[in-house]
């Protein structure tokens, strides 16, 4: 009930309050996140969140939202579950934040969803995947570049296919997201008739992957289709790169987690070179709109003292994202009222620097925009030869292609 | 009933009036999602006790007891439906099998082998887990809370009742057994197993007592994190950090009186929600480091010890 | 799926991996197994000393396993220090000291791990060498030159720390110290001062092991807490304090988890091994090489 008015009340003032200079007389607006910054999704976590802090700072320099100062309330979630609940509750109740951000990946995000569905509110979701399609809230808006759930593995298969693949092999983590992914590749693979003839979930604390892909490679695949997390991801590309995957194997990757950050790219250097992996941002000339370059000149400068990932492909321009769906969306219907908010970000298309975004019912991205890359001519230790173009090239999707498919694997790694 | 008895059940009586009429009062939903947490340790932390504090068997799964109790909740609505009650009673009665199987294990094993021991099967149930499909497996499960029943008009509230209820029990529990024979029998075998034994005291009957409570209790605890979360996943049930944390938890309140285990609970549990939402960054696991090492170095027998220490210097200057 | 030629491969990496494990679980062998400190900060210390060798192969270009040798004497000093700490505040106030002993160094773990953090982010790091990312053909198999190396330290440690413990007057000492600390002080020597060196040869072994670690696989500074497991069961199955004990049930737990993984469901591999610690326990509780009966 003292939300409903306190809302009220803001929307009473907002409406008022139309001058495009920060007035001072007038609150800011609090935005309210939690954010992995320790544990296993901090590097993740880090960095998009210096994504999102430099919208803020743009929006501020801009004149603020409506002309009220934005504010960021962020708490750790430490990677878990089990902290977000009292976060989101804390930011909901007693900092009374008037828009919410979903935390980093679908784990901490999981938890919020029924809350946020109880309560009626937006939530601006971050890099999840699938956490909607049960609970089915219609103010859900994930800024991933997923689409349609099996339009990623698809894209990949479809590559391999194209290339001649038959057979498909699937690697994965026996962990929350490569095997929310593996699922619905295997569906993909049976609808494309291509055999199965490897399927193996190994730990999360497998060590050494030699053994795995000596028995992966003796199942003779036509693609490897890997979802993994980015310790294993080095351990994957290691054994592949000592024990050899055979010829046969025309394309390989697929869901790697880790190759989109910058540290691990670096780490593993000349060992990518042939991998054929889903991304959402790259310095391809094709991936270039408005203020993209301007954001990653700000980037560059201000993550060597955050000590985050130096290049921040992956997640930070969408974490900008997310702050520009929100703020052309409160510009447009000229109040902070939650359910118009969301009404407008369904219906329209909207502008942003990692290009045009439109949702569907579900609140997820309505086409499929994940990148399929193939890694070309990369040196060990050496992470600044990421920033130019040509070293990841685009197969997919059609309009933003940069480059064709080299094959087989054995031959693209050289 | 003694003086002092009739003092505990005023104050657990109390205790269970003011957090119900808080359900009833505070329209502010924050401090029952931080208080369910608190409570939720303070179960944990005192159940733990029993077996780690009066018999000195340190039991290093309490991650297992808690997961098992989620999973058995996310079974049980996933299968049947089953209301919360019937989720907490069948999750204690598996965690009082789960603690006789325990129990056996110190048969054979004592000291930190027995505490090695239960880090393993920690690990053995959470790979089993973790390839049980039916309820998520290693992707994980989000849960549908039923409608909430009178007089709570909201789910979290109710929770936070629930698990005031399991703290009041849990702590009876752990009071009559530190008060009763069961209390001393442990005592003597935690001083000298051997000797205990010799002296007539049915030591495996006690450790079995001891396992099976302090197995349920925690079982029992973890059941209601499923409708908290509405989501579980098998790397967040069985989090390391909840041994990790019950452990210091009872060792900072102190292990030699049933009051110990809560005030570590409390203290330590407060002062981790309260990092969460204003420092909020590694610091965060740094304070709980610091705090474990200054506790143990400087006060060993915990809050408790420190508490008697000050009242015997006080009861000496009055001499 | 079964099929000769990939069990003879999972044997071959299984005995490989469990060298590997049985590097980083020999310091454990004689600080848990000799000395009886519960040691759970093992693994915190092993990725700090892999830190250690990230940061010298980063900044100077060091070979890791050279690197490793040269933080040995610091990781040496370092154990000594430790030791002492551990001893004034547990020890020396009688015994007892068992769960709060655990306690301890679990807050030691976590502020290693902070500092970590603090220093070198979330990231995870790795180093480069000429015999990272090669491997050795025989026939159709293939072995990475990485396990190979972690062989050949394993093999050297463990001949160098028997040596060690059953020919040098030192060594004999601190196994004495292990068996009968009473009969040690009566005859003149001072078990604490024999503990002391003892722990920091623990720990300075670390040097050449967090190598290892970090050449095996990237490291990130929470890597410690899946090690607290699988070291204590190498230690414990081996039966405390055997150094060759310790070589050989990291062999067996390495080659049934490689088995595991190869050849049946690969995500039942913690179970195997942890259901087989347990068995372990279960029947024969002094491990397998036990001191103890």
């Amino acid at each position: 009930m003292k939300r409903r008015t306190f809302l009220g009340g803001t929307i009473a003032v907002t409406t008022l309050g139309l001058a495009s200079r920060v007035d001072a007389q007038q609150p800011p607006i609090k935005i309210g996140m939690s954010m992995p910054q320790t544990g296993g999704l901090a590097g993740g976590g880090k960095a998009s969140l210096l994504g999102i802090e430099i919208w803020r700072d743009d929006v501020n320099a801009k004149g603020g939202l409506l002309g009220r100062k934005v504010e960021l309330v962020v708490y750790d979630d430490k990677s878990s579950a089990s902290e977000t609940p009292a976060i989101y509750s804390k930011l909901l109740d007693v900092d009374k934040v008037d828009l919410l951000f979903a935390p980093y990946a679908t784990v901490p995000t999981a938890p919020i969803m029924p809350l946020v569905k109880q309560r009626g509110l937006l939530l601006m979701g971050n890099f999840s995947f699938q956490v909607n399609s049960k609970v089915q809230h219609d103010m859900w808006f994930n800024n991933a570049p997923w689409g349609p759930p099996d339009s990623w593995p698809d894209s990949f298969l479809e590559i391999a296919q194209k290339a001649g693949a038959k057979s498909v092999a699937f690697l994965s983590a026996d962990q929350e997201f490569a095997q929310n992914l593996v699922v619905i590749a295997r569906e993909v693979a049976k609808k494309r008739n291509m055999p199965v003839v490897f399927d193996q979930a190994y730990p999360p604390s497998t060590v050494e992957f030699s053994s795995i892909v000596r028995a992966l490679k003796a199942a003779k695949p036509d693609v490897v289709y890997v979802s993994s997390y980015p310790p294993d991801s080095a351990g994957i590309l290691r054994a592949v790169n000592e024990i050899g995957i055979g010829d046969n194997v025309k394309v390989f990757g697929g869901g790697m987690v880790g190759l989109q950050f910058g540290a691990v790219m670096e780490n593993m250097g000349s060992l990518l070179n042939g991998v054929v992996n889903y991304n959402s941002w790259l310095p391809e000339p094709k991936m270039y709109y408005e203020g993209t370059k301007e954001f990653f000149d700000k980037y560059t400068k201000r993550a060597v003292e955050a000590k985050v990932d130096p290049l921040g492909y992956y997640l930070a321009p969408f974490g900008y994202a997310s702050g520009q769906l929100v703020e052309a969306a409160v510009k447009a219907v000229g109040s902070f009222d939650q359910k118009a908010i969301a009404k407008y970000l369904h219906e329209h298309e909207m502008q942003t620097i990692v290009g045009p975004m439109s949702f569907g019912p579900d609140g997820e991205r309505k086409e499929n925009a994940v990148l399929q890359a193939q890694f070309r001519g990369i040196v060990d230790k050496n992470i600044e030869q990421f920033r130019s173009p040509g070293k990841q090239v685009i197969l997919f999707p059609e309009k933003l292609k940069s480059g064709d498919l080299i094959t087989p694997f054995e031959a693209a790694r050289k | 009933m003694n003086r002092n008895g009739i003092l505990f059940w005023i104050g657990a009586t109390l205790f269970l009036a003011a957090a119900l009429l808080m359900t009833q009062v505070i329209g502010n939903q924050y401090p029952f999602f931080a208080g369910y947490v608190i409570l939720q340790f303070v179960v944990l932390a005192v159940a733990w006790s029993i077996l780690g504090g009066y018999a000195g068997y340190v039991n290093f799964g309490t991650s297992a007891f808690f997961g098992v109790g989620v999973y058995t909740a996310v079974f049980l609505a996933k299968a049947f439906g089953a209301p919360l009650a019937v989720q907490i009673a069948t999750a204690a009665a598996i965690g009082a099998l789960m603690g006789f199987v325990l129990g056996l294990l110190t048969l054979r094993m004592q000291g930190i082998f027995f505490s090695i021991a239960t880090i393993a099967a920690t690990i053995v149930i959470e790979t089993t887990v973790t390839n049980w499909r039916y309820v998520g497996g290693a992707a994980g499960i989000q849960l549908q809370r039923p409608m909430v029943t009178a007089p709570f008009d909201n789910y979290v509230q109710m929770l936070f009742f629930v698990q005031a209820l399991l703290v009041v029990l849990a702590v009876a529990i752990s009071r009559y057994i530190q008060n009763s024979w069961i209390g001393h029998g442990l005592k003597a075998l935690r001083d000298d197993e051997l000797a205990a034994e010799c002296t007539g005291v049915p030591t495996l009957r006690l450790k079995l007592v001891a396992c099976v409570i302090s197995g349920a209790l925690m079982c029992a605890a973890g059941a209601p994190a499923a409708m908290y979360l509405q989501y579980a996943d098998p790397s967040s049930a069985f989090n390391l950090n909840y041994s990790v944390s019950v452990l210091a938890m009872s060792l900072i309140g102190g292990t030699a009186h049933w009051a110990g285990p809560i005030i570590g609970a409390i203290l330590l549990g407060a002062t981790q929600q309260l990092l969460t939402v204003t420092i909020s960054s590694e610091v965060n696991v740094l304070v709980l480091g610091v705090m474990l090492v200054l506790f143990v170095v400087a006060a060993p027998q915990g809050i408790i010890g420190l508490i008697r220490k000050v009242r015997r210097h006080r009861s000496e200057g009055e001499a | 799926m079964f099929s000769f030629d990939l069990l003879l491969d999972a044997v071959a990496i299984g005995v490989l991996l469990g060298c590997f494990y049985a590097a980083v679980s020999l310091g454990l062998s004689l600080s848990f197994g000799l000395l009886d400190v519960p040691h759970v900060a093992h693994p915190a210390f092993l990725v700090m000393a892999s830190y250690g060798v990230y940061f010298l192969n980063e900044n100077y270009g060091i070979d890791p396993l050279l690197a490793g040798l040269l933080i040995t004497p610091l990781l040496f000093v370092f154990g000594l220090v430790a030791y002492r700490i551990y001893y004034e505040t547990f020890e020396k106030r009688g015994s007892d000291a068992g769960v709060r002993g655990i306690a301890f160094f679990f807050g030691v773990a976590f502020i290693i791990e902070v500092l970590l953090i603090l220093q070198f982010g979330v990231d995870q790091r790795s180093v480069t060498a000429s015999y990272i990312g090669k491997a050795w053909r025989i026939g159709d198999m293939r072995i990475p030159f990485r396990l190979l190396v972690a062989f050949a330290v394993a093999a050297a440690l463990t001949i160098l720390l028997t040596l060690y413990l059953s020919r040098t007057f030192m060594g004999r000492a601190i196994r004495a110290v292990a068996q009968d600390q009473e009969a040690l002080r009566l005859m003149g020597a001072n078990p604490i001062r024999i503990k002391q060196w003892a722990f920091g040869i623990a720990t300075a072994v670390l040097g050449i092991a967090g190598a290892l670690l970090i050449i095996v696989a990237p490291v990130e500074p929470t890597l410690d807490r899946s090690y607290i497991g699988r070291t204590f069961c190498v230690v414990v199955m081996a039966g405390l304090g055997s150094m060759a004990g310790t070589l050989v049930a990291a062999i067996i737990l390495g080659v049934a988890e490689t088995i595991v993984l190869t050849l049946f469901g690969a995500s039942w591999a913690p179970a195997v091994s942890f259901g087989m610690l347990l068995a372990v326990l279960a029947v024969r509780p002094q491990g397998l090489f036990g001191r103890r009966s």
